[in-house]
């Protein structure tokens, strides 16, 4: 069965939670606990927090979000045609040339009104 | 094999459950990633690896920024408890559940339901050949026309998304200092 390909994904995540749960344990077990009102603060080192935990955030966010899944399902279409390009050969890249240049059609109006300024 | 599928649903069950019941958005919200790689890993198991790197990519990446952006412009507050009082929607959504999981059940019992007629694609042929190949083959020959009406379907979005953003400009750059 294919399944046993992805036994080194299986060993991958394990060994990352191993590694968090073992780095958080060893830190627990073996640190000194010496608590000062500066330790107990989210960002020890950063600017003192100031304000609720939610606050209203600019909708220039979204838009990046926005802009950044549709790029992100360009890239999905790319994936297909990566593990196909040897048999497509010049056929998938004029396919995928006009698949891109429209996309990037896309990409330069948004350049064109600001829309990736911060302003 | 069937353990894994198990595994990997229990633990989708167990993520789509605290995405319900965590008070705070943010955490429902990294739940529902969970919940989204536990699919993903179901979809590996149903030999459609291109569907699984879908649900990764899409789902599990972009969609979950998308939504944690929603909820940061939405202003939710977590020290405001969510009222837990047995009203009528509730109730309603309860019995629209039961529903729904009794049409599942007819719908697995139904005659209907049983294995048609096996067509080109087979799970040997998808084994064989690579579920991501498989599509690519597709994808890049017989439709390619829908291929490229993507294209402009993802042009269009982008398009709008510009001007959704740039119609509340004047009215916003007043406001902030």
């Amino acid at each position: 069965m294919l399944l046993e390909q992805y036994l080194p994904v299986l060993a991958l995540i394990f060994l990352a939670l191993g590694l968090g749960v073992a780095l958080t344990l060893v830190s627990i077990l073996l640190g000194p606990k010496k608590i000062t009102p500066a330790k107990k603060k989210p960002f020890e080192s950063g600017m003192p927090s100031d304000g609720a935990q939610y606050r209203r955030y600019s909708v220039r966010f979204y838009m990046v979000a926005l802009t950044f899944l549709i790029f992100d399902v360009e890239i999905v279409f790319f994936y297909p045609w990566a593990v196909k390009f040897r048999e497509l050969g010049f056929y998938g890249l004029g396919v995928m040339s006009v698949f891109f240049v429209i996309l990037t059609l896309g990409l330069v109006y948004d350049w064109k009104k600001g829309a990736l300024e911060w302003e | 094999m069937l353990i894994s599928f198990y595994i990997l649903a229990a633990l989708a069950v167990g993520g789509a459950l605290s995405v319900v019941l965590f008070r705070s958005p943010v955490y429902c919200a990294l739940s529902l990633v969970a919940t989204f790689l536990c699919l993903a890993g179901i979809y590996v198991l149903l030999n459609s690896e291109f569907v699984a790197a879908i649900q990764v990519l899409i789902y599990a990446g972009a969609i979950m920024v998308l939504f944690l952006f929603v909820i940061m412009l939405l202003n939710l507050r977590s020290d405001k408890p969510l009222r837990h009082s047995w009203t009528w929607p509730k109730l309603l959504g309860i019995g629209f559940a039961v529903a729904i999981i009794f049409q599942l059940i007819g719908i697995f019992h139904s005659p209907a339901a049983r294995m048609g007629p096996a067509g080109k694609y087979s799970t040997e042929y998808l084994q064989q050949k690579g579920a991501v190949e498989v599509v690519g083959e597709v994808l890049f020959t017989e439709y390619v026309l829908p291929f490229e009406i993507i294209s402009i379907l993802l042009m269009v979005a982008v398009v709008g998304a510009v001007i959704l953003a740039k119609r509340r400009e004047p009215a916003s750059t007043e406001q902030t200092p």
